[in-house]
C-alpha cells in the first residue's frame, strides 16, 4: 500500500481537489498536504487519494540524463571492444 | 533532455538497457567487496519490485536481500484485527480500512469473513470518502480503522482536519500509525540477522524526510540509500551501498532525489503533530512490543478515539499467531517466505494463514507470485 504513483495535474478546482492523469486514468485527489503552489502541468506523488509531494521535474530529468549518458559510455566502450576483437581477428587478413 | 514527461516516470526509470548496464556496473564493483554483503529492504514495496523484476538473479552471489517489517498490514498483531472486528460487529457502525487489511485473519475471523456474514465493512480508496459515508449515514456509527506507516498517517490526519472543520459527529478513528526507526532499531538490537545495508523506505520520507535515516548509519555501521520503487531506482540504489562499502563510507544518500528531500513535507508533519503523539506501547506481529514505535491520538481528539469510546468491547489480551506461520521470523529479518513449511502449501494468497501472505506488498506474497516453488 505504500506504492505512490506520479501522477499529471491536469485540474485544480476551488476545494484543494486536483483531476490527476494516472497512466491515461483520471483521477481526483486531495491537495490538502501540500504547502507548494501546485500548476497544472506538475508532476505529483499520490498516496489514497492525497497528493504526497510535488516530483522535482529538474532531479528526475537528471536521473534519466545519467542513465543515458551511461547508456552511451557501455555502448562505447562495446564499439572499441568490437573494433578489438576485430584487430585481434586473425582471419582480416585473409578477406 | 527536454522537458518531463509522465512517460518518462514510467518507462523512463524501467528501460532494460539501463536495467542491464547497472546490473553490470554492480557485477564489476562488487568483486571488490571484502565481504557479502546483505541489504535490508525495509518496504515491502522495494521486496516486490526485487522479486517482480528478478533483481536479485541479475546480481552476483554476494549480494543478498533481507526483507523487512515495512509493510502496515504485515505487522499488525491479531488483537488489533479482533479490535475491527469488534467494532465492525456494534449494532448500527460502518467500518472504514483500506485495502488488504480486511483479508488478514485475526483470531478467529477476518474483516471479509464478518462482511459476508452481514456487517458493513469498506474498503476506501482515499480515507476522505469517510466523510461522505459519515454525511450519508448521520443514524450510524462510522469507524475508520487507520493503518499505515509515517506515508500513510498525514492521510488520516488530513481526514481528522476536515471532520473537525465540518463538524462531523459520527466518525471515529481507530489508530494503528506505526513508525519506521523503531522497528528498525528493534530488529538490530536483536543482533541475529545479519544486516550490513539498509534500502530506506521512500515515501515514508517524502513525509518524514530522509532526515530520520541519519542516525543509522553511526549506530550501525550499516549505509542506508533512500530507494525510488522503480527497478532502476533499486538497482541505483544497490550500486551506491556496493561504492560506499568499497570507499569504506558509511552514510545516508538519498537515490530517490526527484521524491525525498532531508526535511521532508512540513506541512504533513505539523498536522500529523497536531492530532497525533507517539504511543506509549505497540505490539507488532513477530516482532512484538515496541515503546514510541505507533502514534495515538492526542488527549483534546478523545472524542473520536474509537479506541477509548469503545474500549468496553475491545479485546486487550495479546494473540500470537499460528504456530506453524513463520511470519514473525519474516518480519526480523531471520528467515525467507520458502523456509516456512506452509508457503505455498496451505498459505497461500486464496488461503492465508499469516499477513505476509495476504498482504499485496507482503514477502509471502511476493514469492508466490513471482519466485518459483
Amino acid at each position: 500500500m505504500c506504492l505512490s504513483i506520479p501522477s499529471k495535474v491536469v485540474e485544480i478546482d476551488d476545494n484543494n481537489m486536483a483531476t490527476v492523469d494516472t497512466m491515461g486514468i483520471k483521477r481526483h485527489v486531495s491537495l490538502d498536504l501540500i504547502a507548494d503552489e501546485i500548476n497544472i502541468g506538475d508532476y505529483i506523488l499520490i498516496h489514497v487519494g492525497f497528493a504526497m509531494n510535488k516530483i522535482d521535474e529538474e532531479e528526475a530529468l537528471q536521473s534519466l540524463e545519467v542513465y543515458r549518458e551511461m547508456l552511451e559510455a557501455m555502448e562505447e566502450e562495446e564499439r572499441r571492444q568490437v573494433i578489438e576483437s576485430d584487430d585481434q581477428c586473425d582471419n582480416r587478413t585473409q578477406v | 533532455m527536454s522537458e518531463l514527461q509522465l512517460k518518462d516516470l514510467y518507462d523512463g526509470f524501467r528501460n532494460p538497457d539501463v536495467i542491464k548496464a547497472l546490473a553490470k556496473a554492480i557485477t564489476d564493483e562488487a568483486k571488490n567487496l571484502k565481504k557479502p554483503l546483505n541489504i535490508m529492504e525495509v518496504c515491502g514495496g522495494h521486496t516486490h519490485t526485487i522479486m517482480k523484476y528478478g533483481l536479485k538473479q541479475l546480481l552476483p552471489q554476494n549480494i543478498d536481500f533481507i526483507h523487512g517489517p515495512g509493510c502496515p498490514v504485515c505487522i499488525m498483531p491479531k488483537e488489533r484485527i479482533d479490535h475491527a472486528i469488534a467494532l465492525a460487529q456494534m449494532e448500527d457502525t460502518i467500518l472504514l480500512t483500506l485495502g488488504d487489511m480486511i483479508r488478514v485473519p485475526g483470531s478467529k475471523s477476518s474483516l471479509a469473513v464478518e462482511r459476508a456474514n452481514g456487517c458493513d465493512i469498506r474498503a476506501l480508496y482515499s480515507p476522505l470518502d469517510a466523510i461522505q459515508i459519515a454525511l450519508d449515514n448521520p443514524d450510524k456509527k462510522v469507524v475508520f480503522f487507520a493503518i499505515g506507516f509515517e506515508t500513510t498517517t498525514p492521510m488520516t490526519a488530513a481526514l481528522l482536519e476536515q471532520v473537525e472543520k465540518q463538524g462531523i459527529a459520527n466518525l471515529y478513528f481507530h489508530i494503528n500509525h506505526v513508525l519506521v526507526p523503531p522497528a528498525v532499531d528493534a530488529i538490530m538490537a536483536d543482533g541475529q540477522a545479519k544486516i550490513n545495508a539498509f534500502i530506506g523506505p521512500a515515501h515514508v520520507s517524502v513525509i518524514s524526510g530522509a532526515k530520520i535515516y541519519q542516525p543509522l548509519p553511526e549506530k550501525y555501521g550499516a549505509p542506508v540509500v533512500v530507494s525510488g520503487f522503480e527497478p532502476i531506482d533499486v538497482l541505483q540504489s544497490i550500486l551506491m551501498i556496493v561504492r560506499q562499502k568499497n570507499e569504506e563510507r558509511c552514510e545516508m544518500e538519498i537515490q530517490y532525489s526527484r521524491s525525498v528531500t532531508l526535511e521532508g513535507n512540513i506541512k504533513a508533519q505539523v498536522m500529523i503533530a497536531k492530532f497525533m503523539e507517539p504511543r506509549e506501547h505497540f505490539r507488532w506481529r513477530g516482532i512484538g512490543d515496541m515503546p514510541d514505535s505507533a502514534l495515538v491520538l492526542r488527549e483534546q481528539y478523545t472524542a473520536y478515539d474509537a479506541e477509548k469510546i469503545f474500549a468496553d468491547i475491545l479485546p486487550t489480551e495479546p494473540i500470537d499467531d499460528h504456530k506453524l506461520c513463520i511470519c514473525g521470523t519474516i518480519l526480523k529479518g531471520l528467515a525467507k517466505p520458502n523456509d516456512c513449511q506452509v508457503f505455498g502449501t496451505a498459505c497461500t494468497p486464496n488461503t492465508p494463514m499469516g499477513s505476509c501472505m495476504v498482504s499485496s506488498e507482503g514477502a509471502c506474497n511476493a514469492y508466490y507470485r513471482y519466485g518459483e516453488i
